[in-house]
């Protein structure tokens, strides 16, 4: 004890006893802590909705307010959910470059865990539609002749039968769905963003959405086959009549006119 | 061509110069304008050399061999190809295999007979030029007076003039027969009499979500979301559902009280709760993109837009009427109407009125 004594004032002394503190503090966390684990999951869950307000405050609060009240440049978040979040900002919709008829879909720039931050951020200002989990937008037991007969009733109108998108008024448009994450897809049914109106469980059951999202996987896929070759952006009439008369006639145009041009005669004139 | 000195009643001034006259003398010797007549005749390379006929008369026969060995093709690729084989194409991507060797070997069947005909008529074929001669259309004077007098002499024949009982009988023949023709278009169906005015809604008739074939209830429909609706007791397999459902498609949306403009729009909807006919007042086209922001709907036919915010009102496009609404409430927790529309849906007829 006196030998302990002796070295208190040795330079390390102050670092061995920080040490010792850390070892019985970590030691006491590890033997509480556990013992409720809802707490722990509570902590994060506040870690993440705090980090997520800074994120809000950098990105969106300019124009949704800097409580998500909104303001005249931007609507109010309270209670448009995690799924709204996950799906603007995951399609790089949000934040907007600038404002105008609409907002186009453009390079995500937030990480995943970025957008769940943001996601429980303006999920904790009201409650609205969660995240959907990857067995409810999963192919697996979809019936997709059925999503193919909803799609065509419900979305097609905008969409086009195939999902390859079509024009609305002034300026605005229903995007394509080829090459859109199924998860995307699912939330924009749920939460209707911009002009897309919202097709809650009540009015497209889940596994009504989940038929769908399968539709549109088996449709636009990457390998879809599309029997007739050269689908023309899968339009319909449109573009295959305004390809027949522009190539097809043109086509045989070009040929009569080469074939009288070219005299017959052994000598040129 | 008239001389100068028969204008009498023209001022010598304003008359051109006389050719004969011993000043000016413009005239030509030879004629400017004369008629160059036809190019000499130049022959083709296979007219004066047999080798290059034969040569020709190889490449035709070989064109229309193709065209034989194609049509074989095209005969062999329908009995060999699986209808669901799918094959990578560039650049067509992925495409039946069937529809491509069809395609295929029928264009080049048709290319090579086409091409092997145009090669033909160009090189072997009579390579005489041959003129045609035009003349004016109009008859000699003796041929029309003989004409004329055919033709009197014809009617006078008849008697038709004489004998007006065989006249006028004849003329009431003529006009009747295309009568038949026309009564016949009554074969374009039974006219739809009332048909048209009156849909399947009715008092106390529930609104069934077209999707999950459940009667909707008002906490089923969010604020900016769209559904379908239709009649209780319409079921899909139903042998008229087709032609039923032309008429009663609803289609559902909820906005917010205070921003619906239309009084009686608010009075017949159930806590912003508004069920407008989805067909297009134009020519019936079925509508439904609906702008939930604008609380607009377009129709993709002819672009008529509506306002659902302000009775169903166009404010675009060539439809003629507001969307009718259906007047809806709630009873045990169920959507139901109220009447049926008050006003025929769908494009207009000419009883509308």
């Amino acid at each position: 004890m006196k030998k302990l004594s002796a070295r208190r004032r040795h330079p390390l002394a102050a670092l061995v006893v920080l040490l010792f503190a850390l070892a019985v503090t970590g030691g006491l966390y590890a033997a509480f802590a556990p013992a409720d684990k809802a707490q722990a999951d509570d902590t994060a869950q506040s870690l993440a909705i705090k980090e997520g307000k800074k994120l809000f405050a950098v990105g969106c609060a300019s124009c949704h307010g800097t409580g998500g009240q909104g303001t005249s440049d931007g609507p109010s978040l309270v209670g448009v959910g995690a799924a709204a979040v996950d799906f603007q900002v995951g399609t790089g919709r949000m934040p907007a470059q600038q404002p105008g008829a609409q907002v186009p879909r453009k390079k995500n720039i937030y990480s995943q865990a970025e957008i769940d931050q943001l996601a429980a951020y303006v999920a904790s200002l009201g409650a609205g539609p969660a995240v959907p989990g990857k067995e409810q937008y999963s192919k697996d037991g979809a019936d997709i002749a059925k999503g193919g007969e909803l799609f065509r009733t419900n979305c097609a109108q905008c969409h086009n039968f195939t999902g390859k998108g079509g024009a609305l008024t002034n300026g605005k448009f229903a995007p394509a769905l080829d090459g859109v994450d199924p998860k995307h897809i699912y939330e924009a049914m749920e939460t209707g963003p911009q002009n897309m109106p919202s097709f809650g469980d009540g009015t497209l059951s889940q596994s009504n959405k989940k038929d769908i999202v399968a539709y549109l996987g088996e449709v636009n896929g990457d390998k879809t086959a599309s029997p007739g070759g050269m689908d023309l952006g899968g339009l319909g009439p449109v573009s295959e009549g305004l390809f027949g008369y522009i190539f097809g006639l043109g086509a045989l145009v070009a040929v009569a006119i080469w074939v009288a041009a070219r005299t017959a005669k052994a000598k040129k004139s | 061509m008239s001389e100068t000195g028969r204008h009498a009643d023209v001022p010598e001034e304003n008359l051109p110069s006389g050719r004969d006259g011993a000043h000016g003398d413009v005239a030509t010797k030879e004629n400017p304008f004369a008629d160059p007549g036809l190019p000499p005749h130049e022959h083709r390379i296979q007219d004066i050399d047999e080798k290059a006929a034969k040569r020709s008369e190889r490449t035709v026969a070989l064109l229309f061999t193709l065209s034989m060995l194609a049509t074989i093709g095209f005969i062999a690729s329908y009995v060999i190809f699986p209808v669901d084989k799918i094959i990578y194409v560039w650049p067509l991507g992925h495409i039946s295999a069937l529809n491509f060797a069809l395609g295929l070997t029928l264009g080049v069947a048709l290319f090579c007979i086409g091409a092997g005909a145009v090669h033909w008529a160009r090189t072997l074929m009579s390579d005489v030029e041959v003129a045609q001669e035009r003349h004016p259309i109009e008859a000699e004077p003796e041929v029309k007076a003989k004409v004329m007098a055919d033709f009197r002499e014809g009617a006078a024949e008849s008697g038709m003039g004489r004998r007006k009982l065989i006249r006028n009988t004849m003329f009431g023949a003529l006009a009747l027969v295309p009568l038949s023709g026309v009564v016949l278009l009554r074969d374009l169906g039974p006219l739809p009499e009332k048909k048209l005015r009156t849909t399947g809604w009715k008092k106390g008739i529930r609104l069934v979500n077209q999707a999950t074939n459940l009667p909707l209830r008002p906490e089923d429909i969010a604020v900016g979301s769209l559904t379908f609706a239709k009649p209780e007791g319409l079921e899909e397999d139903d042998h008229e559902f087709n032609s039923k459902i032309a008429k009663d498609a609803l289609m559902l949306v909820r906005i917010q009280p205070q921003n619906i403009k239309d009084k009686q729009e608010l009075e017949w909807s159930h806590e912003g709760i508004v069920a407008y006919s989805k067909i297009c007042t134009h020519v019936g086209c079925p509508i439904s993109l609906y702008e939930q922001q604008t609380h607009h709907v377009l129709c993709p036919c002819h672009q008529s837009t509506f306002d659902l915010s302000d009775g169903g009102r166009v404010i675009f496009g060539p439809a003629g009427h507001a969307l009718p609404q259906l007047n809806i409430t709630v009873k045990d927790g169920y959507l139901e109407a109220v009447s049926d529309f008050a006003e025929p849906v769908g494009p207009s007829f000419w009883e509308r009125g």
